[in-house]
This record gives C-alpha cells, structure tokens and sequence, in this order.
C-alpha cells in the first residue's frame, strides 16, 4: 500500500488556485514535477505511489495505461497552463520521478518535456531530470533523452553489494549502475546522481564503505544517501515485525552517516542538503532546492503533490482516477491546505535547516533563538555562521536535525 | 412474603428490651451486603420490586468493588417465629469491612451488644475477619457465627464450622448455615439475634449521652450524624452540644433509617438513628464523639474517642500543571465526607504544584485516588507511598518527616519509624513463604497458633513503610492467593534508615526521593536506577542517571546520547507530512516534564511512582 495523502479540503473542479497563490509569482522560481506511476516490480521498502500493472481502468472506464501515459500528463500540463493563467514564468527545472519513468519510452519522457515546453517554455539554463533504473536504459535510450532536452540524470544504484540490493529486492546486477554513469556521460549528460540507501539490514560498515567506493569509481557529481525508512505498510516493515529480517540500529545509521561524509568529502564532494553530497554548485540539483526553498512546483500524475505561493494541493492516487478526471476535463486534485503565515514559517525552518545555507536566525521567536544558543552551546550548530545570522548545522547536528527543528520552532 | 409485625415501636417510645443492636463482620466477598439485602426484604423495609442489589452501599465505587466503605444503620422491626405477637426493633449497624477503617469499625462495633460473624463457607475466615473478631470480643459483644453460601458447590459447611467453633468458643452445631443469595436460614439467623444479643442497658433518666459511630456527608441535607443513644433522650429541635469541641448546633431533624430516613420525634435509651444540624463538614461531627444536650447536658463524655491519625502519605499531583485549583476543589469536597483526609499544598521540582496527602492507609489512598480521577475527571501523578518518620537531630530538635525529599541533611541521632502487629492467616503450607516475606521485611516473629488442621494463624511486628511497599502483592504471589492480612498500628521502633535519592545529569528528582533501610538502599537504588533507564528515552547528550546516600553514590547507569533524530529523505510530496508530524512530536513534548535540562515522559513518573503495583491490600475483590 502505498502511503497515504494528507487530509485537507477539496480542490475546485476547475483546479482554481485563490489569488493569494499568485500574488508576487513572477519573483519565485517555478519547476514541475512529473510523475510516472509505474514498476516492473514492487520492492519492499518503497511506499511510492506506483504500481506494477501496464494497464489501470478507472472510473468511467477511462483506460490509464502505460502507452498514453504521456498525453494524460500533458492534458495535466495544459491543465496547469489555464490554472495560472498569464503567468509570464520560464520553467526551471523539470524531475521526472517515479515509480520508473524509464519503463516508459524515451520518446515518451520526451514528449510529456515537450508538453512543458509548448505551454510555458523552458528557462535557458533549466535543468532537466529523469530518474532512472539501471536495468531498463541502454546508450541508445540515453541518446533520445538527451537529444529530447535532459540534461540530467539520476540512477537508483542503492548499494554495490546483491545481498543487500537482495533485501531492497532490488533486480539490477551489481556493476549495472556504474557502467550506466558512463553510458551517460556518453551521451552527454552534464549531471550524472547515484542514489544509495544504508542502513539495510544485513549491510556491514565494510559493506557501506564499498557501496561508496563503487559509486565513486563510476564518477558521478553528485550523490544521494539515504538512511532507510521502514515505512509503515510496506512489506519490509512486515518482515521485520514477524522477526524474518532485523531492524537497524539508529546508532548504526549514525556511524554509517559518518563514513558518508568521511568518504565523499574525501573525494571531492560537499554536502549541500541533510542526505545529498555534489562535487560543485552547479552539481546540486536544483529542483530538489525549490522543494526546500519554499518555491511554486506543479506535480503532475498521479498522487503527486504541487505548491504555488502557499497552496499545496495532492492529485488522487490511482492512475484509473487521475486519467478519468483530465478526460473529464476537471483538476485531478484530491485535496489542499492554504498554509498561513506559521505554517509557513515552521516549514521554512524544517526544511532550511537541513541546508547548508541553514535558517536565518531573524525566522526565530524569543523561544526558538534561546534553543538555538543552547544548540549553538552543545555543538548543534556552527558558530561562524551563527555569528552572521544563520543558524547552520554541524555533522552532528545534520544527524540529529529534527531534534533542532523541534526546539527552534519554539 | 414478608413477615411485617402489626405494633411496631415507634422511635423514642421503644422499650430498650425490645431492641437488639448488632453488626455484621465479614470480609470482603463473603456476602455481607447480600445479606443485609435479604434481612430488608424479610422484614419488609425494602419491598420487593424496590430492592436492587446491595441497597445499603451507596457510592458507586462501594457497588462496584463490591466493598463497603461508610457504615449505615437501618432500623428493623422483626417479630421472632416462636412469639409472632412481640414486635422487636432490630438495628442493623453496617460496618466498614476493611482493615483501613479500624478506627470506624471500632466505634461501630462500640454501638452494638452482638455481632454476625459471616464466613463464607468455601473460603473460610480471613484474617481482616478475624481481627474484627477479636475487637468484637474485646468489646464484650455477643457473637453470632454464621457460615454464607452453603448453597455452593465448593462449600465446606463442616470443616468451617469446626474452625468457627474453635475460634469462637461453641459447639459446631451452634453455627448458622444459610444462604444470602437464596435467603435459606436468614429468617432463624433473625430470630437468633433476638434470642441471643443482649438489649441495650442505659440510665433512661440521666442525660443524654449518644456516641456518633458514623458522620456522612450529603450534598442536600449537609452532615447526616448516625448515633446510638447510651443514655437519656435526645429530642428533636432542642440544642446539642459536641462533646470533645464543645460545639453546639441546633437539632434540625432526628430520626431512624428504614433504610430511607425517616424523622422522629426523638431517640430513646439504646437506640440507633440520625441526625442533622445543618453542618457542612463532617470534621465537625467526628466518629467517636459523644452527642450531649446543651441544656442539663452531660459531663462526662463516653470513652473511646480518637482522632483520626494518617498513617500513610502519597504527593498527589495534576498530570496537567493548570488542573492544580481543580485538584484543591476535588480535595476540599472529598474532605467534608472523610474527617480523616488531610492535605497541604506541596511543591515538587519535578512534578510542579500538587498536595501531600495523608491517608489511613493503602486503600483509603486507593480509594480517594479513583474518586478523585473518576468524580473529578482528573488524571493525577501519585508519589509512592510513605509513612511518617520522627527523625531527632543530634541536637535534641524534632522533625516529623512526611515527604522523603524533606529528610533531613544534618548530623541525625535517631529516627523513629512506625510498626504494626501485622496478622497472617493462611494455609500451613505456605509458612515457609511467609516468614520468609516478613523476614526480608524486616519483621519479627510473634507467634504462630493453628486454626485448624491446614490453617493458621502468624504474627508479625513489621515496620509499617514495609506493608505500603508492595507487601501485599509480594504476598498474594509467593501464597497464591490463599494469604491474607491485618495489621495495625503499635508504635513505633528506631531503625537505621537513609535517604535515597536518585540524580538525573546530576540533578535530584525530588520525586523520587526514598526512605529505606541502609541494608536495602543499595537495592532500591540499583533497581530504579536501572528502570529510569529503560523508561527515558535518549536525549541530545548523554544522562548519568544516579542513586545517592547523601553525596555517596551507590548506583549508576548511564543514558548514552541520541545520534540520529533526522528523516532522510524530504521531498515535494512529504512536506506536509513532515510539517504533520513536527506538530505531533510537540504535543508529545509538552507530556514532557522538565527535571533540569533532562526531559523526562510522564508515563516515566507514572510507572516508577504509581503504586498501581505496588499497593492494593485489600483492592477490589480478591
């Protein structure tokens, strides 16, 4: 099951944003996000919103498949041009996620970039994502995308080790994911990430440290790394709760964290966010920083969630649904929040402080800037941007970053 | 049908010889109440379609735990089988049954000449029983023994009545056999009372003199004062005077129980009945106390008079900190019905503003404690039970300890703490168990005496801080269940005790400050040190967590500091979620408290604190 959407009030048929949404747009950045709802299998410890059948009927009779996924998101794209009218915004960025956008044609990750680019046209320098599954691009596909405008790529590599990708129940060959790097610079990809998940069950230090090892060999420039979540409803959960694989440790997620930032600083790379690690600025992804940045984005697919100017909305879940609602011509929204000035505010906080650039101290209260020395005091934040007026976190206090946040919302 | 004699005395016109006074003593469960139900039904006080089980208890807590907390007096007629033409009033005084309440049994026993001894015929008689038996005795009361629930399979009618007999002093022929439930033999049992209690004698044209053996508090009709006159007459509307305060009050109404009130013109010699003078606090009509009139009173007032002494006290705390008036409300009503509630305001460190609240013991405390939370919707922090310590400073001063984190720091000569004469009734095969539990106990033998072939009989002095801690559990376990217990006060004994204390990052928890024996504090100590550990999460740096004799430290254990309080992963779609989520981890934290800079769970005072496990004597039905 995948997890589920926030509660919230409904969205109009019609996807209308309240003026305030638009209010002083043109000053923010805006990106998409497209969503591709599809696997070739499940694996045990996402809570995605994805399936793995090729075809999804929804109400109505309306047929989601994965041949005409692509036009049902550019209905959404031109859906998304009329909701914000005359916005005069270039897209920044664009991040094609999943599920696995390339079980789909390249022509048809293509395409839906296509539909973006028609209705509101691409900033000059965007910056253009897909992610990828090492077992389903070869050089020819990477060659279609790149030609089709992407200009980034980010591969789901996980670990170096079968008997850890094994628990994930991950499919590709160890090995795969490096030689994908070069297949894609190959083709001409500027910007190559490697995701990676530690803190598997089963997984040695030794065995994180060679995972690190591998990916940088392939060299990438940039490097995502996730401590595991055990979601709840998820089918690692329950083999971990009837005793079948052992739950990790979070002292073991701390020393494995450590070697992170020990080996990828060593080779060049900085973090710049909580869990990801480039080797320049211009290595960061960018679309990942309007998320953290409080910028507008538009989700298209289904269940993906978008923000503009302090609506957030979330489309409904199943793919049946979603395509049922654009052929009916009506927003596939399930539901919003309008977000007042201190949910703004506390969500500004949570997700800058796992920046490098950290909170501005002039965001905190009487009580949160009290928190804030006290962290400051135990080594939680460092001192020099503290003294400018930031409120930056250590290697310990990125370990320890939703303890702060908690304190500082104060 | 019942059998309603045709003249019925009329209260204070009923010739003493007419009139029986006894009480009931049994233990919990052994179907005192039922019993009382059938004899207002047999005497038609209670017609039939009115009766609802177990009439005389009136709170809730009462019907529910199946006990009796306050006493009642309902007035009788009965006109025994063998003469049908003789109306006899018989008052049937219902007394607390729980060890807590000696003092009240005491008084109410004091206002009868006989007693139903009431053994459930599977279970034998417990030791609680047996203690009220022997205060019966030694007030010269007639005993009337009677074995309940003959009608049950388990039921051992002859091996009881055996046990009956010895411990009574009569043939086991002698013993009553019935069933409450069913109502066999209830109707001989009466018309026993009547053959076999003595009537009242008084001095008719003395002053009047009433012994008030219960004081109630009712929201309408404020105290309602039950008495036994012993000599004279009270009337109605004249002034009386309290004997002990010399307080006087205007007699607005006088009357009996049947079992509703019922007002009179007055109470004769001998007899048992109410009364209200507008007071709104039952401290100002104490059980015990002797009634008088204002006018041509009299002088000397009845003996046995006590003031009720707390002997064991608990820091009663809001969960909530804003709950604190509320909690003061709840205990200043509490007190105008329970002349032996006390309580001052208190403060503690660690768990804010609440009360030091002094009980007569584990179930008063128990009791009091649910009625707070379940009449006043308060969720309460209950500190573990303490008793009170007489601690003498090398020089010379006293001071009475009734809060452990208020030892005393300085140079200490002698501390006195309260012991019991504790009763122990079992089966023989558990005396090993036993004396074993009171030894570790610090107890001392007194002896031991055999009821019967399988029972017995084994007493003990124990300091009483021993019984408030887990006794009675430990008891209940280690004899199955089969164990019971009596205790009460004797005095107190000079013992060598310490202050425990236990330090979070060095700080000291007031809450959870101990007195113990200096050769158990090295256990007490490794024990909650190890169960803070568990019961505290991880926090931003590490915690010693410390058990301390004064500055010597005598355990530790050590919280190792959180590494990892972050989400990885953050995307577009799981803002909301997270923002969800910080707002839950905040309410959780204001369940926090604060002790110095360690934030500690509530649910970690409520487990290391709640005596939940730890008293109970006497808790619900056994």
């Amino acid at each position: 099951m995948p997890s589920a959407l926030p509660d919230g009030e409904p969205v109009p048929a019609d996807g209308a944003l309240p003026a305030s949404a638009l209010a002083g747009a043109a000053d923010r950045p805006l990106g998409f996000y497209l969503h591709v709802p599809y696997c070739a299998t499940r694996c045990g410890y996402c809570d995605f919103n994805t399936y793995t059948a090729t075809e999804l009927r929804g109400t109505g009779g309306v047929l989601a498949s994965r041949d005409n996924y692509a036009e049902t998101v550019a209905d959404e794209v031109r859906l998304a041009r009329k909701v914000l009218g005359d916005d005069p915004r270039e897209v920044r960025t664009v991040f094609v996620g999943g599920g696995t956008p390339t079980l789909l044609d390249a022509g048809d990750l293509v395409r839906m970039l296509g539909a973006i680019r028609d209705e509101f046209g691409l900033a000059p320098d965007a910056e253009i994502t897909t992610e990828a599954n090492p077992e389903s691009v070869d050089p020819a596909y990477l060659a279609t995308l790149r030609e089709g405008g992407f200009n980034r790529i980010s591969f789901g590599m996980q670990s170096a080790k079968q008997h850890v990708l094994r628990v994930l129940d991950r499919t590709h060959t160890p090995g795969r994911p490096e030689a994908c790097v070069a297949e894609a610079r190959a083709a001409g990809f500027d910007h190559v990430n490697l995701d990676l998940i530690y803190g598997t069950p089963g997984e040695s230090d030794d065995d994180w440290r060679a995972s690190l090892d591998a990916a940088l060999g392939a060299g990438p420039d940039h490097v995502s790394a996730y401590a595991l979540i055990v979601e709840e409803g998820t089918q690692l959960a329950r083999r971990i709760r009837r005793g079948e694989v052992p739950m990790t440790d979070d002292d073991v997620h701390a020393d494995r964290y450590l070697i992170t930032e020990e080996t990828l600083s060593a080779a060049g790379f900085d973090w710049y966010e909580v869990s990801n690690w480039a080797t320049s600025d211009a290595g960061r992804c960018l679309h990942n920083e309007l998320y953290w940045r409080g910028a507008d984005w538009w989700g298209a697919g289904p269940g993906a969630h978008s923000h503009v100017g302090g609506v957030r909305w979330w489309n409904v879940k199943h793919p049946g649904a979603y395509a049922g609602a654009l052929a009916a011509g009506k927003s596939p929204g399930a539901g919003r929040e309008i977000l007042d000035d201190e949910d703004r505010r506390v969500e500004r906080i949570l997700l800058e402080l796992r920046l490098r650039e950290g909170v501005p101290l002039s965001l905190l209260r009487e009580d949160g800037l009290a928190a804030s020395r006290r962290a400051l005091s135990d080594g939680l934040l460092q001192q020099a941007p503290y003294d400018d007026g930031r409120a930056v976190l250590t290697l310990r206090g990125r370990l320890l970053a939703d303890a702060v946040v908690r304190d500082l919302v104060d | 049908m019942p059998a309603i004699p045709s003249h019925v005395p009329e209260p204070s016109r009923t010739d003493p010889a007419l009139i029986r006074n006894f009480c009931i003593i049994a233990h919990i469960d052994h179907g005192k109440s039922t019993l009382a139900d059938r004899m207002l039904q047999l005497t038609g006080v209670v017609e039939q379609r009115q009766m609802r089980a177990q009439y005389l208890d009136r709170m809730d807590i009462e019907r529910e735990r199946g006990i009796t907390i306050k006493s009642q007096a309902v007035r009788l007629p009965w006109a025994p089988t063998h003469d049908k033409g003789t109306a006899h009033i018989l008052n049937m005084i219902d007394t607390p049954g729980h060890v807590d309440f000696t003092y009240e049994v005491s008084r109410s026993l004091a206002a009868c000449e006989g007693t139903i001894l009431l053994v459930d015929a599977a279970q034998g008689i417990e030791a609680q029983t047996l203690a009220n038996l022997y205060l019966a005795m030694e007030n010269d009361l007639t005993i009337i023994p009677v074995l309940n629930k003959i009608d049950l399979p388990a039921a051992q009618p002859e091996k009881f009545a055996e046990e009956l007999a010895n411990l009574v002093g009569c043939d086991p022929d002698d013993v009553l056999k019935v069933s409450a439930k069913t109502g066999l033999g209830v109707d001989a049992l009466l018309d026993k009372v009547v053959a076999e209690v003595p009537a009242p004698v008084g001095v008719k044209d003395a002053p009047a003199r009433a012994m008030i053996f219960d004081s109630v508090y009712d929201s309408y009709r404020g105290v309602v004062t039950y008495v036994r006159v012993v000599d004279g007459q009270l009337n109605k509307r004249e002034r009386i005077r309290m004997m002990s305060t010399g307080a006087t009050h205007e007699l607005l109404e006088i009357g009996t129980n049947s079992p509703e009130m019922l007002a009179a013109d007055g109470l004769g010699v001998g007899e048992v009945g109410y009364l209200i003078t507008g007071v709104k606090d039952v401290r100002q009509s104490k059980v015990g106390d002797t009634v008088t009139s204002q006018h041509k009173g009299a002088e000397d007032p009845l003996g046995g008079y006590k003031d009720p002494r707390p002997m064991v006290f608990s820091g009663l705390y809001p969960l909530d900190g804003s709950d604190y008036p509320l909690l003061r409300e709840a205990l200043d009503k509490l007190q105008l019905n329970d002349a032996a509630l006390v309580y001052e305001p208190e403060t503690s460190a660690a768990l804010g503003f609440g009360f030091r609240v002094g009980f007569l013991g584990l179930l008063h405390l128990d009791v009091i404690r649910e009625r707070l939370e379940r009449e006043f919707g308060l969720d309460l922090i209950a500190t573990a039970p303490n008793v009170v310590y007489r601690v003498i400073m090398e020089d010379g001063t006293e001071v009475d300890v009734t809060n452990p984190s208020e030892f005393p720091e300085g140079k200490i000569d002698e501390v006195y703490e309260p012991v019991v004469r504790a009763t122990l009734l079992a089966p023989t095969e558990f005396i090993g168990a036993i004396m074993e539990l009171c030894q570790t106990r610090r107890g001392t033998l007194l002896g031991m005496d055999y009821l019967s072939e399988d029972r017995v009989e084994i007493r003990y002095t124990l300091p009483l801080a021993e019984i408030v801690f887990d006794f009675f559990d430990q008891l209940k376990s280690k004899t199955r269940g089969y164990a019971s217990l009596d205790y009460e006060p004797t005095g107190e004994q000079t013992s060598s005790l310490v202050k425990v204390d236990i330090l979070l990052h060095g700080d000291k928890v007031d809450a959870f400050s101990a007195i113990t024996h200096k050769d158990q504090a090295y256990a007490y100590g490794v024990r909650l040190v190890a169960k803070l550990k568990e019961l505290i999460p991880r926090q931003a740096f590490e915690v010693p967590v410390q058990a301390a004799i004064g500055s010597r430290v005598i355990a530790r254990e050590t919280i190792r500091a959180i590494r990892k309080d972050v989400l990885a992963k953050c995307y577009g779609g799981d803002i909301s979620r997270k923002r969800k989520l910080l707002e839950k981890q905040k309410e959780g934290k204001k369940r926090m408290k604060m002790v110095g800079s360690v934030e500690v769970p509530q649910e970690a005072f409520i487990a290391v604190l709640s005596s939940d496990d730890s008293a109970g004597s006497g808790k619900g039905k056994k």
